[in-house]
């Protein structure tokens, strides 16, 4: 059979080049132009090479930010991952209470990033707000704008209250996904409850703890928002993630080489976590049958 | 192992049932015999599973109590019964290998090291698993995983009962009757009591020695297969066993006859009934069809091949009358039937009446 040569079918595609072009492409190849050139002003460029990124990969300021993104990620992951099977498993499995917990845990989700931010910035001022209020009248010294500590425990308790959640929900879902009988079952093998944790509830949450896993890390990786609002980055450099780094660099100090540079290093990272996660994703749930003998 | 009697037992979901129709679970007095094999038939929702959950101890029966070798039980929890139950759908330990879940519960009971082993291994031979022991449990297929579950109840060799709650419902066709076959095996070489809950006729008939047929709560007969087969005590269990099932039709009974509409039918013996909702139960297999004058005419609806047999759906005064063509006889362009007469029940209110009674 002869194929039908039609070359009006490129027409189709052309919206969503456009489309894409514009939203992806474009920006991007400006990002990649900046980052191999320089300039001195008068929308003059020359050609840069590698040097940029040879900078980035060697400056102290860029392997700090990524330092704390990772330590952010972990803090984050240790207390969230473990406070949310815990909250899961406390939840009703049926009952009027069930839709109640549901909304009150999705609450905190609902909330945009930047009113996060504000929310806790006003909570934790010491002469309006709450809990900095209270902390100081207990006789703390407690001042997020000027403890490094402060700070970092102010962040930290922020994104468990926003996010914590997303955990609970992800594993509640597992959980209530178990068929009665497990429980039954391991009633009847004598389980302990500790038991039915270990063997029932923790390998059948397998699935959904791996997707709240590296939900949870992307998003702290990329965390850019709420430290912005609450410390601006401060004190000092403490707060300083890469994100906000990036945007210091870029607007603030207008160094469109290198921070295009590390914006792109910055992308590379989050896209390897990506694909890492999309990988993962794919394979979660696909029990190998292996064995399977016809006989 | 151990005898379990049904004392006056009797169930409802609700907190305050008021009358029978509140009970999922009607009253109900039996004794199971150490060592049988028994199954409970019925359709969905005729209070099988709870029956066997009170068993297993995972419900609290509302009335009655239930005893293991004359010892009460009722309050019991499932762990302290002493029982192994295998349900629906197989439930394995996923993370841990074959051998593992076969230990899982005599680790959970303190048993000895090289006693585990030894049952452990004793068993993986008993269900033919020797191959996969050490492999993961969730790769296996599911009536290999059925038989794990299965054996997580019998490597407790003092199991007092192993009840099955439609263990085959996931299983591949030609599995099953592997796994039926298997099961029958093991309670030959351990004889458990093993309670067999089904709603598949097939599998409780070549299962168990005795059957209990329940419907809508109540258990309306107990008998062995042949029992439930030529005497349903209920017109439930004569439809509800043999295929297609025994037919009924609505009757008057006047000493040893019954009429159908204008039809009158000689019965084998005089019934005394009275009156009040009367009908003749006649199996399929004991409907003859023939040409001509000899029996009463009926009219054809339909006939059905079943391979070795046919089905014939045919009218009689309006009312749906199935027989049974064995292979090779004809369909009669006039048709009429004839019914062996000692086989025909009557019935009174939907129960058997016994012949003089």
């Amino acid at each position: 059979m002869d194929k039908p040569y039609n070359n009006r079918a490129w027409f189709l595609v052309i919206p969503v080049f456009l489309l894409v072009a514009i939203s992806a492409i474009i920006p991007i190849m400006t990002v990649v132009n900046y980052s191999v050139q320089d300039t001195f002003g008068n929308n003059q460029f020359f050609w840069a090479g590698t040097e940029w990124f040879e900078d980035v990969l060697r400056s102290e300021r860029f392997w700090d930010a990524l330092g704390r993104n990772l330590m952010f990620s972990a803090i984050i992951l240790i207390i969230e991952i473990p406070l949310g099977i815990a909250i899961a498993l406390t939840m009703p499995k049926k009952g009027i209470w069930v839709p109640v917990c549901l909304v009150l845990m999705a609450l905190p989700l609902l909330i945009p990033w930047n009113v996060v931010g504000t929310i806790w910035q006003i909570f934790g001022r010491s002469d309006i707000g709450l809990l900095g209020y209270t902390l100081d009248n207990l006789g703390m010294d407690y001042n997020y704008a000027s403890d490094v500590f402060d700070a970092w425990a102010t962040i930290i308790l922020m994104d468990v209250w926003h996010w914590t959640s997303l955990v609970v929900l992800l594993c509640y879902a597992g959980l209530v996904s178990i068929p009665e009988a497990y429980y039954q079952a391991a009633k009847i093998d004598g389980a302990s409850k500790w038991a039915v944790f270990r063997f029932i509830q923790l390998p059948k949450m397998r699935g959904v703890l791996i997707i709240a896993f590296l939900l949870r890390f992307m998003d702290s990786f990329m965390i850019y928002t709420e430290p912005f609002v609450l410390t601006g980055g401060g004190p000092g450099n403490s707060t300083t993630f890469m994100s906000i780094d990036l945007v210091k660099q870029a607007v603030g100090q207008f160094d469109l080489g290198p921070a295009a540079a590390m914006s792109l290093v910055y992308q590379l990272m989050v896209l390897t976590v990506c694909y890492v996660f999309f990988t993962v994703m794919s394979n979660v749930g696909v029990d190998k049958v292996d064995g399977r003998v016809e006989d | 192992m151990a005898s379990i009697t049904l004392d006056k037992l009797a169930h409802s979901y609700l907190s305050n049932p008021k009358t029978d129709a509140d009970f999922a679970l009607k009253e109900i007095d039996y004794e199971w015999q150490d060592g049988g094999a028994y199954a409970l038939l019925g359709p969905s929702g005729c209070g099988k599973t709870t029956l066997l959950n009170i068993i297993s101890g995972l419900l609290v029966p509302s009335k009655g109590q239930i005893k293991f070798n004359g010892q009460d039980v009722t309050h019991l929890q499932p762990e302290e019964r002493n029982i192994a139950q295998v349900f629906q759908f197989p439930v394995i330990y996923d993370t841990m290998t074959v051998r593992q879940n076969l230990a899982f519960p005599l680790i959970n009971r303190r048993v000895p090291k090289d006693e585990i082993s030894k049952r452990v291994n004793e068993m993986i031979k008993v269900l033919d698993l020797s191959d996969k022991a050490d492999r993961k449990a969730r790769g296996l297929t599911a009536d290999e995983k059925q038989k794990i579950s299965l054996g997580r109840g019998l490597v407790r060799y003092d199991v007092n009962a192993i009840l099955f709650d439609e263990p085959l419902t996931v299983i591949d066709p030609h599995m099953k009757w592997q796994l039926r076959t298997k099961l029958k095996e093991i309670h030959r070489q351990l004889g458990h009591t093993m309670i067999y809950v089904t709603h598949d006729q097939t599998e409780a008939l070549t299962f168990a020695d005795k059957v209990v047929v329940m419907y809508e709560g109540e258990v309306v007969q107990i008998g062995t297969p042949e029992e439930l087969f030529d005497k349903p005590a209920h017109t439930f269990v004569g439809y509800f066993i043999g295929s297609p099932g025994m037919n009924v039709l609505p009757c008057r009974i006047a000493g040893s006859t019954a009429s159908v509409g204008n039809t009158t039918i000689e019965l084998a013996h005089a019934y005394n009934v009275s009156g009040a909702k009367t009908e003749l139960g006649i199996r399929p297999e004991f409907v003859y069809l023939s040409a001509g004058k000899n029996g009463i005419p009926v009219r054809i609806d339909g006939v059905e091949n079943i391979g070795r047999f046919k089905i014939v759906r045919a009218n009689l005064e309006g009312h749906a009358i199935n027989a049974v063509l064995r292979e090779g006889e004809a369909v009669p362009a006039d048709p009429a039937v004839k019914f062996e007469t000692k086989r025909i029940n009557v019935y009174e209110n939907s129960h058997l009446v016994r012949a003089g009674g």
